[in-house]
């Protein structure tokens, strides 16, 4: 393999029993690239990232993430990663500086650079008033906002962001997309799953998958062309149908 | 291990933050040790009597006050009748009478013979039993006094001795228990919690997958949890020792060392139930239902084992609280030295391999 992709997956196969979660799956995706995950629920997004974000060990196939492999190398990839999940990354019961301590500690930031991350993040979610305030307090698209921050908080060069916008109004997606973007800039490579198609167009290139295999794989304008449809909405159901 | 350090201070302050579990966590162990030491008693203290004398006489006399002197008993009426008994139980105040038949004295010089009959409330059958044996054994006694000198037929003569807790106190007997129930209480159930909660919020995910391997989160889960469990231990054996005046006849850092290695196996029992369970409320009944109901009632710690019907009996044994509170008993109120406990401090170890590593399986059979 080379080194021009960040994440190169071949044949990437998973099997729980007979069942066929994901089926061989390939794909690579270039550095600082928002690499868009899709599919109706259930059809292996989420068990294909955990197997990128060795959670999981495949059942069979190759693959790397940042230069590791996915079967040897887990310990290598979770210190170049970030992940954020469509569950709470975040603990409630602490406050917005004490979360912030607790996931750049265990990823090992040093005091000075966490105090530092700390102050730039407090200023870039405008969250001042509330940084010594139970999480539980605050509004969700704040959260939402600040999990997506501390995922991100030890520099990875990789973020996993599993459905990071379940549940939250129009107007937060769209901040929370402007976070991603920057991150992106930032060289941060973006790995995201979601059923939302229209954050589908926000994506670089976007992976359409259907029962755990990858219909379709290629930038938003392209599958557009290729289906005939007026946007990502319309190519996921001519997709789904087999066309 | 800064990692680790960060994970640790998280736990403590997830624990030091939750008020109300706190104050359960530290006044559970001193209510139940002050319940049982206080309040629970199998010692009889003034019990209330009533005596109905047919005789009168110089013997029936003296051994009523023989009875009511030796501070068991207090007299509360004297009846006149049998009539009177009856009503005089059911008033709920007396527990025991006492009936000397009519020319008590005359019968002991003439025929050597002479009958007295204890009638005592067995709605509550220990107690009643109790005060039955406390008052036969002064009345013999005071055939013993009366028997000195003159030629009587011989007597056997039973000398008890009461070896290891010679005043009979239950806090003797409760104390190892609590020990157990307290480290069991604190560390099995309240660590499977902790860590259930992590999986049921979706954070334990954020965990495995940052740079802290699962070693480490389930060190760092349990290492609060051993401290608050020490700390309790300190309080129940300060509490035992000053307050109540529990003995420890037994090396003291022998006891404390068998305490942390039962401290070890309820932590081991607690990653167990939380590597089942994926939400707190199934850790919860879990940990109820299959720990400690299962140890109050069968460890030994209120019931003896021996009295139990025989199946009851062999699955006590996979209890690791009975062995922990024979353990206990022998150190502090025995004083027996190490070679004595050798049995039930191995099966201890080896409980806690079994639990680590069955845990360790099931673990990894989760992340596949």
């Amino acid at each position: 393999m080379t080194n021009n992709y960040i994440i190169e997956a071949e044949n990437l196969t998973k099997k729980f029993g007979h069942f066929t979660a994901v089926d061989s799956i390939s794909f690579s995706v270039k550095p600082g690239e928002i690499f868009g995950f899709l599919g109706a629920n259930g059809a292996g997004k989420t068990t294909a990232m955990r197997m990128l974000c060795g959670l999981s060990i495949p059942s069979s196939g190759k693959a790397t993430v940042a230069g590791f492999d996915v079967f040897k190398q887990t310990e290598q990839i979770k210190k170049n990663i970030g992940y954020m999940s469509q569950k709470f990354s975040l603990y409630d019961d602490l406050t917005v500086t004490e979360n912030i301590n607790f996931y750049g500690g265990i990823y090992g930031l040093s005091k000075s650079k966490l105090k530092e991350k700390t102050e730039y993040l407090i200023d870039l979610l405008k969250i001042s008033d509330a940084r010594n305030k139970l999480l539980v307090s605050l509004p969700l698209g704040w959260k939402q906002k600040l999990a997506f921050s501390v995922a991100i908080i030890h520099e990875p060069k990789i973020v996993f962001l599993d459905e990071p916008t379940g549940g939250v109004d129009p107007i937060t997606r769209r901040q929370f997309w402007d976070m991603i973007y920057e991150a992106s800039h930032n060289g941060v490579t973006v790995f995201v799953t979601t059923h939302y198609m229209d954050e589908a167009e926000y994506c670089n290139r976007v992976s359409m998958m259907v029962d755990g295999r990858i219909a379709s794989l290629d930038t938003p304008d392209n599958l557009k062309k290729e289906y005939n449809a007026d946007n990502m909405h319309e190519v996921f159901v001519k997709i789904a149908r087999g066309k | 291990m800064k990692r680790f350090f960060a994970f640790v201070v998280k736990e403590f302050k997830h624990i030091l933050r939750d008020y109300r579990t706190l104050l359960i966590l530290f006044g559970m162990p001193i209510a139940q040790i002050l319940l049982f030491g206080f309040a629970i008693t199998n010692e009889i203290k003034d019990a209330k009597i009533a005596i109905l004398d047919f005789s009168k006489d110089n013997v029936t006399q003296e051994i009523s006050n023989k009875i009511l002197s030796s501070g068991y008993f207090l007299l509360y009426k004297n009846l006149n009748s049998i009539k009177d008994i009856e009503p005089a139980f059911k008033e709920g105040i007396i527990k025991e009478v006492i009936i000397f038949e009519q020319d008590f004295s005359k019968n002991l010089s003439k025929s050597n013979l002479a009958n007295v009959q204890i009638i005592a409330d067995a709605s509550d059958p220990n107690l009643a039993n109790m005060l039955i044996g406390y008052t036969s054994s002064i009345i013999l006694d005071y055939q013993k006094d009366l028997s000195s000198g003159k030629s009587l037929p011989p007597l056997i003569n039973t000398d008890i001795k009461m070896l290891y807790n010679p005043n009979l106190k239950s806090v003797f007997m409760f104390v190892p228990g609590l020990m157990a129930v307290i480290l069991l209480l604190v560390s099995a159930m309240m660590t499977s919690i902790s860590i259930a909660k992590e999986k049921e919020l979706g954070t334990m995910e954020i965990l495995l997958v940052s740079p802290l391997n699962p070693l480490q989160i389930i060190v760092g889960k349990v290492i609060p949890y051993f401290f608050i469990a020490l700390i309790n231990y300190i309080i129940v054996i300060v509490l035992a020792k000053f307050v109540f005046l529990v003995p420890i006849n037994g090396s003291f850092a022998l006891l404390v060392l068998e305490s942390i290695l039962f401290l070890i196996t309820s932590l081991s029992l607690g990653i167990l139930i939380s590597t089942i369970s994926n939400n707190q409320q199934t850790a919860l009944m879990i940990s109820l239902s299959a720990l400690m109901l299962p140890t109050i009632i069968l460890s030994g710690y209120i019931f003896p084992i021996e009295n139990m019907p025989l199946p009851l009996q062999i699955i006590s044994n996979v209890l690791p609280a009975k062995w922990f509170i024979i353990i206990v008993r022998g150190i502090m109120l025995k004083g027996v030295s190490f070679s004595y406990i050798v049995v039930e401090t191995l099966v201890l170890v080896g409980m806690t391999l079994f639990f680590i590593l069955l845990s360790v399986k099931k673990f990894k059979i989760r992340l596949e």
